[in-house]
């Protein structure tokens, strides 16, 4: 079917409003002809007599690569010709547990289900050629999507053996391959999804039109938490093309019209009357003083060794800060929804569509089953699309305007109206014993708690995402790290590896401080503490200070640590491990009228199983510009209530002309993958900054570099 | 509402809209040519590329009114079987990560070499920085424009 007419079918079955979700239910490829036998051994494939393997992705494709990455882990298992690979990717379900795409977790939560299907599959593939054969199962191999039988020399493809498959029994503990007769995961492979983002094909939530359909714009409160009073849309409506005008709950304005230049020029000329209500006085400066006053107050503990208080010898202390940031994913916010009374459909650009189908439900009134939503690609996520704001706000215009809408935000509105990093004090301590070394170290992190906000404060008070972020991994024999929530005004949400980019730059900063103060090479230093081969059980992950060590390890290899540099140009180092995985980066730079220039980054991850080396090097490049706009400068500041930036001119980020050499590197394993999309965020900000004292003897304590 | 004539892709349209509506928003509603993004509204980010006579311009901040008269270029028509060299390069070198901005970038990098066949490494970065990246692709867009000039793919 072509995109047209599968859009049209959905005008057809809003027509019949039968108000069931099968009436309009979409398949996404317009799957299967009548009659035809498609087999279907579980919820993550089917393959069909010509042979086409169809891949379910139940995460959504935000730039990471997971459309590519997990078909090839459920490919490799089955044994399929990656030439007849197709994916379909899946709106919100019952069937796959939590889609959430977050976490770094696509991959390490899919390895074993992606690998079993496959498997299952492929021993099914392999029990109906024995069957037709009449020889026995042990005889058969696979390869590239034929089932062989050496002996009598004959092979049937899959898409031949599918239908007597589909009458077998699935089996329940399928045999998994061993990595050494791996011969697709580990290797470069190309993604599935580039040709189409060459060529304007590839459809983005912003594409998603049907005939009939309005685009709204929302005029918003400038000042955070504030609510509507009254407004005047006489003028708005003089606007040709604006159909409506809504209020839409009790803080917003929505204008709608046939165009989207004809609704953005509505919603220039709506006049509304805010009630700034009790932040109007809020300001960047008054945000950082809650957090300072709270410094004292009793905190949490997230990890604890031995007794810090007890240490004797030089103490060192610090105190280092963090602004808020924005996501600013290239694809603003934006949504469609339809919603038919009793039912609703929504196509979203979304990380967890079914937290969308969920709250859209209780915005409109339904129950959760009548709502159906269908994840579109993501223009950029970094976290914002883990919030479902604008597909309520388009269900809710939708159900107000009795229309399929299309709701849109302006890249102003993406800047001022989003979820916030929320910002953060850390107060570091070390005592050092008279050779230098630590024999203490103490870490109490100040910031608010981003589920908190949301209503989900975490057992104990702990942030859950605190348990994937706030290690610390050396070996030191007495150790504290706590933390203390604040409240804060402004609304938070989970940017790019959320508190470990905080944490990270605080410990790595401050050991960098009390190697130097101990007269030690950095990179020596932390080696120092990680002579050991130790576990250190943190949360519900078991780290391995071998590993930290051995990225270290590597990274100062291929950096050439410890060689002269041109003059001119100094280095700094940094680790972290966070989302399973271990990171470490070496940054050089050179200073230009008292400004760093980074010319070269050097990054060595330990991730576990590599699925595809070519993604990987992606993630990497990718994670290093994000956390270089972020360290040289990134902020979102607030007066009067009111978010000061509003586009790239006041919230830049990294430019062609700005972007270093990057080098990546990987340690090769076969240990269960773990995250990769934020691990090697975290290191990028300290690693610069410890290059800058290098270089300049300045020790930056906050960021963004460029407001020091 | 004013009619205008347009030519895009090679095709004329005719269209009725207002005067002042920027180009963006003609080619992605009323044409429905939605290769070409919206990022920012304001000429920054370099999603919106699209070429006008051959120079690459921000449909963004480019009134309709300014457009008619001139041939228009979309990725869409960029070449008629998505084979540009640029595009062969871009897909060879697997550069787009989430791919809203990459429309902008091949535009971009197409304006360019169509009229500095063999571009500098700086010449490069100059004509690429107004084209922003929030994935972070800009090495592997070095790398596909290098290669799509070695294929020779920057001559005219």
């Amino acid at each position: 079917m072509s995109p047209m007419s599968r859009r049209d079918f959905l005008v057809a079955g809003a027509v019949a409003g039968s108000g069931l979700v099968l009436a309009f239910y979409l398949p996404r490829h317009g799957l299967h002809p009548a009659g035809e036998q498609v087999f279907t051994p579980n919820a993550y494939l089917h393959i069909e007599p010509d042979g086409k393997v169809t891949v379910i992705v139940a995460r959504s494709e935000m730039g990471q690569g997971v459309r590519t990455a997990l078909p090839m882990i459920l490919a490799e298992e089955l044994d399929a010709d990656w030439s007849q690979i197709a994916i379909q990717q899946a709106g919100a379900s019952t069937l796959f547990g939590d889609q959430t795409t977050g976490g770094s977790a696509s991959v390490r939560t899919t390895w074993d289900p992606m690998r079993q299907a496959g498997a299952a599959a492929r021993e099914m593939l392999i029990a109906a050629a024995a069957q037709q054969w009449s020889v026995p199962v042990i005889e058969c191999t696979t390869q590239k999507g034929f089932v062989i039988h050496a002996a009598s020399n004959r092979r049937a493809s899959y898409g031949d053996l599918a239908e007597r498959a589909a009458n077998l029994p699935v089996p329940k503990e399928p045999k998994l391959k061993a990595a050494s007769d791996y011969t697709l995961i580990g290797k470069p492979t190309p993604r599935l999804d580039t040709p189409s983002k060459t060529n304007g094909n590839a459809e983005f939530g912003i594409d998603f039109r049907t005939s009939g359909m309005k685009y709204a714009f929302l005029a918003r409160c400038p000042v955070i938490g504030g609510k509507v009073t009254n407004f005047d849309d006489s003028d708005a409506r003089k606007v040709p093309g604006v159909t409506h005008v809504e209020k839409v709950g009790d803080s917003a304005v929505a204008v709608a019209a046939d165009s989207v230049f004809a609704a953005l020029q509505g919603r220039k000329a709506l006049k509304v009357t805010w009630d700034d209500g009790p932040n109007r006085d809020l300001s960047t400066a008054a945000i950082f003083d809650v957090l300072r006053k709270a410094s004292g107050d009793k905190s949490v503990s997230l990890q604890s060794a031995g007794d810090v208080r007890a240490a004797r010898g030089r103490r060192m202390d610090a105190v280092y800060e963090l602004p808020m940031l924005a996501h600013a994913p290239m694809e603003p916010e934006n949504c469609f929804a339809l919603y038919l009374g009793t039912s609703c459909e929504v196509w979203a650009p979304t990380q967890v569509p079914q937290d969308v189908r969920d709250s859209v439900a209780s915005a409109v009134g339904l129950k959760p089953a009548s709502v159906r939503v269908n994840v579109t690609l993501l223009g950029g996520g970094f976290g914002r699309r883990l919030e479902h704001d604008y597909a309520v706000e388009a269900a809710l215009v939708s159900k107000a305007i009795n229309s399929p809408v299309k709701v849109m935000w302006t890249r102003d509105d993406d800047m001022r109206f989003s979820t916030y990093r929320p910002p953060s004090v850390h107060h570091l301590s070390a005592v050092l014993d008279a050779q230098g070394w630590p024999v203490a170290f103490s870490h109490r992190l100040i910031s608010p708690t981003i589920s908190g906000q949301k209503g989900q404060p975490g057992d104990g008070g702990i942030d859950p995402d605190l348990k994937d972020e706030a290690s610390f991994l050396y070996l030191v024999p007495n150790v504290n790290i706590e933390y203390v929530a604040p409240p804060c005004a402004v609304p938070l949400g989970w940017l790019r590896s959320v508190y470990a980019a905080q944490m990270a730059f605080a410990s790595e900063s401050f050991l960098d401080e009390i190697a130097l103060a101990a007269g030690r090479d950095p990179l020596q230093y932390r080696l120092h503490m990680l002579n050991d081969e130790k576990e250190i059980t943190y949360f519900d992950t078991r780290w391995q200070t071998a590993r930290l060590r051995g990225v270290l390890q590597l990274v100062g290899e291929k950096s050439e640590w410890g060689s002269t540099l041109p003059v001119g140009r100094h280095r700094g180092i940094a680790a972290f491990g966070c989302f399973g995985t271990y990171a470490a980066e070496v940054v050089e730079i050179t200073m230009q009228n008292g400004d760093p220039k980074v010319e070269r980054v050097v990054v060595a991850v330990d991730c576990g199983q590599v699925i595809n080396p070519n993604i990987l090097e992606q993630q990497l490049h990718s994670a290093v510009i994000f956390g270089l706009s972020a360290a040289l400068r990134g902020q979102i500041t607030v007066e009067n209530g009111r978010v000061q930036q509003s586009n790239f001119d006041s919230y830049p980020i990294l430019r062609m002309n700005e972007v270093p050499t990057i080098e990546t590197h990987f340690v090769e394993s076969h240990e269960a993958p773990t995250g990769i999309g934020e691990p090697p965020v975290p290191p990028l900000a300290p690693a610069l900054c410890n290059a800058i004292c290098a270089a300049s003897q300045k020790r930056i304590r906050s960021l963004p570099i460029a407001a020091g | 509402m004013s009619e205008f004539t347009l030519r895009v892709n090679g095709i004329e349209r005719k269209i009725n809209v207002a005067p002042d509506t920027p180009l963006l928003w003609v080619l992605r509603d009323t044409l429905e040519l939605t290769g070409t993004k919206y990022g920012c509204g304001a000429g920054l980010c370099g999603s919106c590329t699209v070429h006008l006579d051959g120079e690459a311009v921000r449909s963004c901040v480019t009134p309709i009114s300014t457009a008619t008269g001139k041939a228009i270029t979309t990725i869409e028509g960029l070449s008629p079987s998505a084979a540009h060299p640029l595009q062969l390069a871009w897909i060879a070198e697997d550069v787009p990560q989430c791919g809203y901005c990459q429309s902008g970038q091949i535009m971009q990098a197409a304006a360019l070499l169509a009229r500095t066949p063999r571009p500098s490494e700086q010449e490069v970065i100059d004509a690429m920085t107004g084209n922003l990246c929030r994935c972070g692709t800009y090495h592997r867009i070095r790398r596909a424009i290098a290669r799509a000039v070695e294929a020779g793919g920057g001559r005219p």
